[in-house]
């Protein structure tokens, strides 16, 4: 008991709790700080100088992206590997295999498919004779933020589609049987019967993609690091460059206290829609 | 009746081709990955973009392993998470044992505080322990990584292992009680071999999570000797910016490790994050 206590006590409860007083600092990281009330968080969204509020709808679009393009295909895949297809397995042991994958791996991989000269991506748009589409991906401020966006899907979906898969295959299949028998399609048989039994599943899905993009770091992270010219920038690649490369640390400790309340309001606001979903 | 046919027919092929698809998008970007990391420039930008590799140039891999530090970051990414996985399962075995079955005061209370440390985005601990290793002076050592990594797999530790505790009898510990043994024998040799496929799913899901674990590596890590592989490639990638082969042969030995665990058991994986949702 012991340990885990010490553990959770040092690693989680107390910077919880230090991170808040830290935001009301202000402090370089040497020596102690002064404190500043609530000067910080004002400096986030008031007479903010670096686009602070610009990131946050960045983070906001990815959520948007991943809520309403990541999980349909999520449960499409799901809905179609669990009716029982040639391969079930096959497929859903490959769709899940960049789950696994380091980001950075992935990062550095997806950097190379977009490279302008000798990537993936324009090699193909070359050989189809869309030689005009081909450019730096990552480097353009109008493509970057789709770009980034690609590979946390390709990572992500598998992950999604395995929560799913095994919601459904959590279900009595008599009532799939029964549903047949009773002459219902298979697109009414989704629509009426997987769909409503997977909500709690579903609930937990929508919840990790939105708590997932609005604390988005690592790809993004490997990819752009927020470029070019904070196109791509989200809260979290801004906190960490706010602290660690500018030393504003209650500065930074303040987004970290926003990006926390962001999750934890966005969590209490999906509970609620869910709620009253599976209320109808 | 054939009429009937034809179009279930064409909607099948139609199934099969989106899925193989996916499964071709899934898939590929990782065996290009494994082409580019065996071939030179002169080939890459030669033309053979996606090809098999002409010659198959391992020597990319000893290169990256003794020029590029890959080795000293594979050493290390050994180590922390080895470390991590044993400090973690030691810790939520131990507290989840004491909470669920010895009895005393807010035990119940405990165990939920605990499992809300799930909820909790690594930013939170950023900069706070950040600021304790410091002063500590355990910046840029491994111990850094392991401490906070440990501290946050534990809820998630304990999350898995109650699940499968709840399930053993309590008369178990009973009649042991009875036949004198006491509760550090009970735990050692009685408890903990039966928990053993929840220990597992424990530490591949662990695994996972600090073989890939960025943003503290970054942070906290500059030093070449404590580098684990993510903060390692990231900051290899930055010095090899036009070599590919050197890069994807450093990708791939950070990639391995995952793949094979992944294949060896890849139920066991999926299982891990399935459980975590099911109850999160």
């Amino acid at each position: 008991m012991l340990p885990a206590v010490l553990f959770f006590l040092v690693v989680i409860l107390m910077p919880v709790l230090m991170s808040l007083y830290y935001s009301t600092l202000n402090w370089d990281g040497m020596g102690s700080g002064t404190f500043i009330g609530f000067q910080n968080y004002k400096k986030l969204f008031v007479g903010n100088v670096d686009n602070f509020p610009k990131s946050v709808i960045n983070s906001f679009l990815f959520l948007l992206a991943s809520v309403f393009i990541q999980i349909p295909i999520s449960l499409l895949l799901a809905i179609i590997l669990a009716n029982g297809v040639k391969g079930e397995n096959f497929f859903r042991n490959v769709y899940f295999v960049p789950v696994v994958l380091s980001t950075v791996v992935i990062g550095q991989l997806w950097m190379k498919i977009y490279h302008p000269d000798y990537g993936l991506l324009n090699t193909f748009l070359r050989s189809i004779g869309l030689s005009s589409w081909a450019h730096g991906w990552l480097g353009d401020q109008k493509t970057a933020l789709v770009a980034t966006f690609i590979p946390i899907l390709w990572q992500y979906t598998g992950y999604h589609m395995l929560l799913l898969y095994a919601a459904i295959k959590s279900i009595n299949p008599e009532i799939f049987e029964a549903a047949r028998i009773d002459g219902a399609s298979r697109a009414k048989i989704a629509l009426r019967i997987t769909i409503p039994m997977i909500l709690p599943m579903l609930e937990v899905s929508v919840i990790f993609s939105v708590i997932g993009s609005l604390k988005v770091f690592d790809l993004v992270y490997v990819l752009t690091n927020g470029g070019p010219a904070q196109a791509s920038e989200v809260p979290s690649t801004l906190m960490v460059r706010t602290i660690f490369m500018g030393y504003q640390y209650g500065y930074g400790s303040a987004m970290a206290v926003f990006i926390i309340a962001e999750c934890a309001l966005f969590t209490f606001v999906v509970r609620k829609i869910f709620k009253a979903l599976q209320k109808d | 009746m054939k009429n009937k046919n034809i179009p279930i027919c064409i909607g099948k092929i139609i199934l099969y081709i989106c899925l193989i698809i996916w499964a071709i998008l899934c898939l590929f970007p990782i065996y290009w990955l494994f082409t580019f990391s065996l071939k030179n420039n002169t080939e890459i930008f030669g033309g053979n973009i996606i090809g098999l590799p002409k010659v198959y140039r391992w020597g990319n891999y000893s290169n990256a392993l003794l020029n590029g530090n890959v080795g000293i970051y594979l050493f290390n990414s050994f180590v922390v998470t080895a470390l991590t996985i044993l400090f973690t399962i030691l810790a939520s075995t131990m507290a989840t044992f004491a909470m669920q079955r010895m009895r005393w005061k807010l035990s119940k209370v405990a165990m939920s505080i605990l499992l809300v440390g799930m909820m909790i985005p690594i930013h939170a601990a950023l900069l706070p322990v950040f600021v304790v290793m410091r002063n500590l002076k355990l910046i840029n050592t491994i111990w850094s990584l392991i401490i906070p990594y440990t501290g946050f797999a534990i809820p998630m530790g304990i999350l898995i292992i109650s699940g499968i505790l709840d399930g053993i009898p309590r008369e178990l510990d009973e009649s042991a009680c009875i036949d004198g043994c006491n509760t550090y024998r009970l735990f050692f040799s009685i408890i903990l071999p039966l928990l053993r496929p929840a220990i597992a799913t424990c530490a591949v899901f662990t695994f996972l999570q600090s073989w890939n674990e960025l943003m503290m590596a970054v942070t906290f890590i500059s030093k070449d000797n404590a580098k684990t592989l993510t903060v390692g490639i990231q900051s290899m990638a930055g010095q090899y910016l036009t070599e590919w082969g050197p890069i994807g042969a450093a990708l791939m030995i950070a990639t391995i490790p995952t793949l094979i665990l992944y294949f060896m058991l890849s139920g066991q994986v999926q299982k891990s994050f399935v459980v975590g949702a099911v109850k999160g």
